[in-house]
């Protein structure tokens, strides 16, 4: 038993009542070492058999380059796109009431729920040239599969839910005094809006765009099969990972790992960051 | 429309314009169909292509039965074990103060935000041929990489945090006096965890392992790095989606498609049962 009295305070924690301390957290760090902190360190260390410049010279090939500008690029205006759709939604939900609303909020959560080959290949097919949306593109002129256009589409797919959950609650606290009162001061509408409704959800919309921009950057198995993969043009970095793990070029698949590794972790820091700086602001 | 160009408002000052309201509604409604909605109905519509029989042989074919089989092995050694860490992770970063708690936490949710190519990539690094431990695995004859073992890391890596993360703010909000009352009470730990803390903590603990099951089930980028497409014995089911897809093989890989789509709908229907009945009793997250 090990009752408060038994167990000292240390600088590192303070006293409990409750047994299982040392059990529980020496498992939760025994199995996330193992899991995810090992593996991890294994991924960081392997670029540098190459070498600083080989590492330099590994992620600065074209090919490589081209990659890397089509997963950010593409991440970042599926990002866009949610943030302006997202918003939408987000405020219908939340602010009015019509038929199928309940249904369309649990449809929100599709692309978590969804298995990404799954959604993959249904986006693909539906932008096919000869597919239900892909035909009709094609008439304008636009082609969609099997271009960048078509890893843009799969990526605004995966990144929806951020944008869409991250807003709802915020949304749902917002208390309408704040509108009331700017309104009765007699700003108009859009005034209420854009100075009182919108500084207030700028966080979460700033939070939500960058939850799914970080989900779409590192996104395969919905983007691959709407890609195409042509290298140069519509080949992700993910798809060059297995590429170059597919050639046993371990240091080559790493140094990319390394680089879309280094981008989420300062994507994490930049949200927490935000977090506590709207915190501090409450 | 006249009321448009009025400063003062008499809808009443917190409501849009109607006909701003049913534009919004309408691009709301549009973009959900056009990017959800559709994507969904294909799968159903290209499985039952050919007729429901079509669909059915697809999936009773012998190595799309394999690729249900491991796919259930995988998630069936993964999502249990990643339950075992939740609640270990929880109790320990909700029931005691700590230094590097908010650390610990930020770890814990780090697979989150690693691609999934990345999280099989690592193991492949580790027990490839040319990994770390490759040769020593290659003398004694252990196959980690493109077998069971890997397929079963690869999992555990991508849904690590989903119960850890339902859990830890469900089991701070809940505090610690109740398990502290038992303690004095006489109940063991283990009492006290199975009697005290489990009744409280049984939905938020189904939430999470319904959304960890969903993922552990569907992923696709991970497993695909690690187990090398061997068809009838390391294909789960979205592999052997993507080859029967590659393959040029639309029905059937619709059909083994189409239940991975219904996997994914029971878990969105259980899911917001659970939000809607027990909004309490699951993390505050996710309350409507």
């Amino acid at each position: 038993m090990s009752f408060a009295g038994a167990l000292p305070s240390t600088y590192w924690r303070t006293r409990s009542a409750l047994p299982g301390f040392g059990l529980s957290l020496g498992f939760t760090v025994f199995y996330l070492s193992a899991v995810v902190l090992i593996p991890l360190a294994a991924l960081i260390i392997r670029p540098w058999e190459l070498g600083w410049s080989g590492f330099v010279e590994e992620v600065t090939a074209p090919r490589v380059l081209a990659s890397l500008k089509l997963s950010f690029g593409a991440a970042a205006v599926g990002a866009v796109l949610n943030t302006f759709f997202g918003l939408i939604v987000a405020w219908s939900l939340v602010r009015y009431n019509f038929p199928l609303k309940r249904l369309i909020d649990a449809l929100v959560d599709l692309p978590f729920a969804l298995p990404t080959a799954v959604a993959g290949i249904a986006l693909s097919s539906l932008y096919a040239p000869n597919g239900w949306l892909g035909a009709p593109l094609m008439s304008l002129g636009i082609k969609a599969a099997y271009t960048p256009l078509g890893v843009v589409i799969a990526l605004t797919f995966i990144g929806l839910p951020f944008v869409v959950r991250t807003l709802q609650p915020v949304l749902n606290d917002l208390s309408r005094d704040h509108e009331e009162a700017a309104a009765t001061l007699g700003a108009s509408r859009f005034q209420t809006l854009r100075r009182v409704v919108f500084p207030a959800l700028l966080p979460a919309l700033i939070t939500g765009a960058a939850l799914a921009f970080a989900r779409a950057v590192g996104e395969y198995g919905s983007v691959i099969f709407i890609a195409g993969n042509l290298p140069m043009r519509s080949e992700i970095a993910p798809l060059l990972i297995i590429i170059k793990l597919e050639e046993f070029d371990y240091a080559g698949a790493a140094s990319i790992g390394v680089v879309m590794l280094g981008a989420s972790f300062l994507m994490l820091f930049a949200l927490n960051g935000l977090q506590s700086f709207t915190a501090a602001r409450r | 429309m006249s009321d448009l160009a009025l400063p003062v408002h008499p809808r009443g000052a917190t409501q849009d314009h109607p006909v701003a309201r049913v534009l919004l509604v309408t691009t709301a409604a549009f973009f959900i169909v056009l990017f959800l909605l559709l994507p969904l109905v294909t799968v159903f519509a290209e499985a039952l292509n050919h007729g429901v029989s079509a669909a059915v042989a697809a999936i009773i074919e012998p190595d799309a039965l394999s690729a249900i089989r491991l796919t259930v092995i995988a998630a069936g050694i993964a999502v249990p074990l990643n339950l075992v860490f939740g609640l270990c992770a929880s109790w320990a970063i909700s029931k005691f103060d700590f230094r590097g708690k908010s650390f610990l936490i930020t770890l814990i949710d780090l697979p989150f935000s690693v691609s999934p190519v990345v999280s099989g990539l690592v193991y492949v690094l580790i027990f490839g041929m040319q990994g770390w431990l490759g040769p020593y695995l290659r003398d004694h004859d252990i196959k980690i990489i493109f077998a069971l073992p890997g397929i079963v890391l690869a999992t555990m890596f991508v849904t690590f945090p989903f119960i850890a993360r339902e859990l830890i703010p469900l089991m701070t909000d809940q505090g610690r006096d109740e398990e502290e009352a038992a303690t004095s009470l006489g109940a063991s730990g283990w009492q006290t965890f199975r009697r005290v803390t489990l009744p409280n903590i049984k939905w938020g603990l189904l939430y999470g392992v319904l959304l960890c099951n969903a993922r552990a089930m569907g992923e696709f980028g991970a497993v695909s790095v690690v187990s090398g497409h061997i068809r009838g014995q390391t294909n789960t089911m979205p592999l052997h989606v993507e080859v029967l897809y590659n393959d040029y093989q639309f029905v059937a890989a619709f059909a083994v498609a189409s239940l991975l789509a219904t996997l994914a709908l029971v878990t969105l229907a259980v899911k917001t049962f659970l939000e809607w009945h027990y909004a309490d009793e699951i993390a505050a997250v996710h309350k409507h």
